[in-house]
């Protein structure tokens, strides 16, 4: 069958849910939170409309339950979906454990929101990086259409190395804000996409197992050595699912860091999300004035990509980490993940980290401008001012 | 054997991982008893002076795990393959038959 792109214009909210639909879910778990809610609405619909087949959608009390149901959805072999933002997602925190640690290839989209107090709705990658080390997959979208693309590729991935994985958006910038989508016409979804064979089966009455069963100190250590390794194994899935994704629709996720007029770059600017969108036209306005900068957008942060970067930090002077969150105590997350990502590898590029846009704050062309001016300084003098640089407070 | 008071469990083995390949990709049926020795987290063992015993039977009742059972004679005898080494049987001995010893291994 030909590809006929549907486009449609919708929020990056109501992308998940059509991605949702396309990707035939079997079960949806979750509990209203904003700036997520019009995900989970719009699925509410569908099914009241009935849009979608087969969808067992549970109304639950509580983030943590959203999850724990899901989880059990996930168990008996269905194709599991749930979405929650902040302060419902640290709710979670425990069943992402269970999810990641029983190799449940869920599907979650959290909406980037900050983290209270001060109560806030607004974007912060804070809340999805505090659970880093829960074992999930984490892909993060530049825009509307990355949300669609990247839930149906999170299942193909998650179903094919049996781990769970987080689609991130920006709220508001994203979750709100409507865009031109390019859909894909639902038996090529299900061609890309088939159903979901799992591990092990709940209803073999034959051979009765149990899922999550204790493992004294004699077993533990092995079970989390298979899903490290799945997350090594992930990489790999991952580039073959997104070039496979490009030769069928057209957009390539081939790689785990997408990168932007990188080739003879001096330096770097790199990131994660919404804001490497505003970073890319602003490496436009500036190769125009003269300035040799390129972008390095991290999709994927778990697993780290730690390869891809090696290559790009080997030929740049230096790289702009730019983080929309940050870790108390130390230093914007994704620049220590960088930083010790390259630290035997001989690849040294002066890097220093800016931390724009907490909480929501405005990050523009113009902002981006004003970091690279600097960077040039600190290149041109061959050593860093501050290694962490509160870019936008007022001083 | 009687089956009203128990018995000991017949057909087990204890399934060993010795190396990674060999477990399961997820963690499942680890916990079927039938696999799932308990009893290798002793660190003390009952054991059971037939002398003192009265066929009471209360240490029966009383263990958390059904690792004691009643044998044909009408003594009690416990299973070492489930018993954590709780000692709940010793404590509610009223005869003292049953002491608890540390296990070498």
């Amino acid at each position: 069958m030909e590809y006929k792109p549907i486009r449609k214009v919708v929020s990056g909210n109501y992308a998940a849910a059509y991605a949702v639909k396309d990707a035939r879910v079997q079960v949806v778990a979750a509990y209203p939170i904003t700036p997520q809610t019009s995900i989970i609405e719009k699925i509410a619909e569908f099914l009241a409309n009935g849009e979608v087949e087969n969808l067992q959608y549970v109304p639950v009390e509580s983030e943590h339950s959203a999850m724990a149901a899901t989880i059990g959805a996930s168990a008996t072999g269905a194709r599991a979906f749930t979405a929650t933002s902040a302060q419902g997602l640290a709710l979670m925190h425990e069943m992402l454990h269970w999810a990641a640690g029983a190799r449940l290839p869920i599907v979650m989209v959290d909406v980037n929101r900050a983290m209270a107090p001060p109560w806030s709705v607004w974007d912060d990658q804070t809340d999805s990086l505090a659970q880093r080390d829960t074992g999930w997959m984490q892909f993060y979208a530049e825009n509307n259409q990355e949300v669609y693309d990247g839930v149906l590729m999170a299942f193909k991935i998650a179903e094919t190395v049996n781990v769970p994985a987080m689609v991130v958006e920006s709220a508001f910038i994203l979750s709100h804000t409507y865009d031109v989508v390019e859909m894909i016409p639902q038996e090529l979804v299900d061609e890309f996409l088939p159903p979901r064979k799992p591990l092990y089966t709940l209803t073999n009455f034959d051979n009765p197992i149990s899922v999550g069963a204790l493992a004294t100190p004699a077993d533990y250590y092995e079970f989390r050595y298979k899903l490290a390794k799945a997350h090594e194994k992930a990489k790999k899935v991952i580039k073959e699912v997104g070039k496979e994704f490009g030769e069928m629709f057209g957009r390539d996720y081939s790689q785990m860091i997408e990168l932007y007029r990188t080739d003879d770059a001096d330096f770097v600017f790199m990131g994660m999300g919404s804001l490497m969108g505003t970073v890319k036209q602003a490496v436009d306005i500036l190769r125009e004035e003269g300035y040799k900068v390129g972008a390095a957008k991290v999709r994927w942060f778990r697993p780290f990509p730690k390869e891809e970067l090696y290559e790009l930090a080997k030929n740049v002077q230096g790289i702009a980490v730019l983080d929309r969150n940050f870790s108390f105590g130390q230093e914007g997350i994704l620049f220590t993940e960088a930083k010790g990502a390259l630290y035997n590898t001989g690849a040294k590029p002066l890097m220093k980290n800016y931390i724009v846009g907490l909480g929501g704050r405005d990050f523009t062309v113009n902002d981006v401008r004003k970091i690279a001016d600097n960077m040039k300084a600190v290149i041109e003098k061959g050593e860093i001012d501050v290694e962490v640089d509160w870019y936008h407070l007022k001083r | 054997m009687n089956t009203l008071f128990g018995e000991k469990k017949e057909g087990a083995t204890k399934i060993v991982f010795t190396k990674v390949d060999e477990y399961p990709e997820a963690p499942i049926s680890l916990g079927t008893t039938l696999s799932n020795f308990t009893g290798d987290w002793r660190t003390f063992i009952p054991i059971i002076n037939e002398d003192k015993c009265v066929k009471c039977y209360i240490c029966w009742k009383f263990c958390p795990e059904p690792a004691i059972y009643i044998k044909d004679d009408g003594y009690v005898a416990v299973d070492y393959d489930y018993c954590k080494g709780c000692g709940i049987c010793a404590n509610e001995c009223p005869t003292n038959a049953i002491t608890m010893e540390k296990e070498e291994k």
